[in-house]
């Protein structure tokens, strides 16, 4: 969870990184400085649920201990649900959500691996405007966090973060180690300069190497990341899809709190009283829903729970493999927390390890 | 409408007139359309076995295969089955009514593959829709290739898709067509062979299977059946072209939902070779 080192902003070749110290009664200070640079987001709590969301005050963002928002960032940057288009008699126009400049606080090392897991598919050639737009609108202030029993991001290595943040910041309790990680980071601090300390002392980096075994001991599960897509080869034809097959309800949760899951559907919608005009919409949606694979005519390329199970878990654990160089999952343990009839890559890789199903 | 602003959206359908359309048997219907911008027609390049997005504003969007060839620019030629929401609306349409494209898609047939060898397409019904774009083309292009045997079979005389065109086609020299249905039934005057479409591997002469590729297109269930027949001829499972149906969202390898193993149906496929499916499940 911790950056053990920071890549320079590719776009920005003659940035050094840097990392600097911030006592932690400065945090108020420097969060309210952030309103420049555009909205504060971050972790807080709407109706009794943890969420992203517009920062109001900055006392009530959540940004210490074992806390996780239902949703991940994904939301911010792949909408549930926003206009593609508009049309009429003339065709369609794009309708570019408005994105305003965003600043979000408080994003765990696994959100910001999530976040670039979707880069690899919206962003690669032809990229999605729509997405584009969202993420280069969105600047990422990245927190340490401790691990709860479902965190897995030590087993998927997805607990450090190299890139894909603006600002990082370490909590050693009465000050933070703050890495740099682009050129609109060291903007961030440039504007607060008296807050920052750029002696990073010998005691500095002893703490850092303490807080990371502490939080290294505090990981209570673990799954076998490394050899699941082997594993999964090996059991595409396991019984114990079909016993998973039997619980699963399709009830998509898992898919909805994916920080990695990006599929979406597209749909038309008629103005109230037009049968000319109207909105196309992109909604999420998930392979865990019947109709995913079904074709006009009436065929279902995937009409068993059973095909959908191992289609999402081939993604998660798998094949994301072929096409961007490993599998997609990043140990957030939302599916963990979430499954109600408890499906997730920890039953499920276990399962697959011991080839028996869980008793 | 494309602004400077919307150009780079991927996602843009682009208005498209329909120039023409007849039916071809009951609930399919053939559509030529031209792009409304003029330039567009004549600069809209594509491959044999690509296909296009194509929208009917209020109804959606969804994936037709291009049954045209590129070597008769100027026009796109759809072939299209009723069978839901999108469909029923497209068969509302009169010629002169818009509709609206974008692609083209996927990565076509391995055209260069195929060059100097003899070609076997196989059709199964409405599988001759995408298979009726590189027909054309080797055709067109007819030097480039060697002998082309077109393979079709539909479940009765009434189902043949293209029936004048495809008939007429037997009149050159330069391409053996063997036509089947599944059952003759009371058509008395079909000539041709009766039974599924393997019946017609008999009457292939002798082939050089290194130098023979075979595209097929069908219903799920046919390419099982179709394939052993090629391996039976020891055609290489490398040169055995088959393309896919999935659904499909976006066409870009965005929207999820097409994927297959590690694969997206529709920028990886719509066509795969037979050496694909044992290499990534759920193909076919």
């Amino acid at each position: 969870m911790t950056p053990v080192h920071t890549t320079p902003d590719t776009q920005d070749p003659v940035f050094t990184v840097r990392i600097l110290k911030m006592k932690s009664e400065f945090l108020k200070g420097f969060l309210e400085s952030l309103e420049k640079f555009g909205k504060l987001y971050g972790p807080v709590v709407r109706n009794g649920v943890l969420k992203y969301d517009e920062v109001h005050d900055v006392d009530e963002v959540v940004l210490t201990g074992d806390w996780h928002t239902l949703l991940p960032l994904k939301k911010l940057v792949h909408p549930t649900r926003f206009d593609m288009f508009r049309f009429d008699n003339d065709g369609f126009t794009t309708d570019y959500p408005v994105v305003e400049k965003r600043v979000v606080v408080g994003v765990h090392p696994c959100e910001i691996h999530g976040l670039l897991r979707l880069d690899d598919v919206f962003l690669q050639d032809p990229v999605d405007p729509y997405y584009e737009r969202a993420r280069a609108n969105t600047a990422i202030i990245g927190f340490s966090c401790l691990p709860d029993e479902a965190c897995l991001c030590k087993s998927t290595g997805t607990d450090i973060v190299e890139e894909g943040f603006d600002l990082f910041f370490v909590d050693l309790e009465d000050y933070y180690l703050v890495w740099v990680g682009s050129s609109l980071g060291h903007d961030m601090v440039l504007e607060n300069e008296e807050y920052f300390d750029e002696d990073v002392l010998h005691e500095d980096i002893e703490r850092y190497i303490q807080w990371r075994a502490k939080r290294d001991s505090m990981f209570v599960t673990s799954f076998e990341f490394k050899n699941m897509p082997d594993l999964m080869e090996l059991s595409y034809n396991s019984d114990i899809w079909d016993y998973f097959a039997e619980k699963c309800i399709s009830c998509g949760q898992c898919t909805m709190v994916c920080p990695t899951c990006n599929c979406y559907n597209v749909v038309d919608i008629l103005d109230v009283n037009s049968e000319t005009t109207g909105r196309r919409e992109r909604v999420w949606d998930s392979c865990m829903f019947v109709d995913y694979s079904l074709v006009a005519g009436g065929h279902n390329f995937r009409g068993s729970r059973a095909d959908r199970l191992k289609l999402w878990y081939t993604h998660k654990l798998r094949a994301f493999g072929g096409e961007y160089g490993k599998p997609s999952c990043v140990g957030c343990g939302r599916c963990v927390r979430t499954c109600p009839v408890d499906i997730n890559v920890l039953t499920v890789s276990r399962a697959l390890l011991q080839q028996e199903v869980p008793s | 409408m494309q602004t400077a602003d919307t150009a780079d959206n991927p996602f843009q359908p682009e208005p498209a007139r329909i120039v023409r359309h007849y039916n071809l048997i009951k609930d399919h219907r053939f559509f030529q359309v031209r792009f409304v911008d003029m330039a567009r027609a004549m600069s809209f390049t594509y491959n044999p076995g690509q296909f296009i997005m194509l929208s009917v504003p209020g109804v959606g969007e969804a994936p037709f295969s291009i049954s045209s060839t590129p070597s008769r620019p100027g026009i796109l030629e759809l072939g299209i089955r009723k069978v839901g929401r999108l469909t029923d609306a497209l068969f509302q349409k009169k010629d002169n009514d818009i509709v609206y494209i974008r692609g083209p898609y996927g990565n076509g047939f391995k055209i260069d593959q195929m060059r100097g060898k003899d070609i076997i397409i196989v059709a199964g019904g409405l599988g001759v829709i995408p298979l009726r774009s590189i027909l054309y083309y080797v055709l067109d292009n007819r030097d480039q290739f060697g002998r082309l045997f077109f393979l079709y079979g539909a479940r009765n005389p009434d189902e043949i898709l293209f029936k004048d065109e495809f008939f007429q086609l037997k009149e050159r020299e330069d391409i053996e067509c063997l036509y089947t249905v599944d059952r003759v039934g009371d058509h008395k005057d079909w000539s041709e062979h009766e039974g599924v479409v393997t019946t017609l591997f008999q009457y292939l002469p002798e082939m050089d299977p290194k130098r023979t590729n075979a595209v097929v297109c069908g219903p799920p269930v046919m390419y099982k059946f179709v394939i052993q027949e090629l391996l039976k001829l020891e055609v290489p499972k490398n040169q055995i072209q088959m393309t896919l149906e999935r659904r499909m969202k976006c066409g870009v390898g965005k929207c999820g939902h097409c994927v297959l193993d590690h694969l997206y149906t529709c920028i990886d496929g719509p066509v795969f070779t037979y050496w694909d499916t044992l290499h990534f499940r759920e193909l076919i």
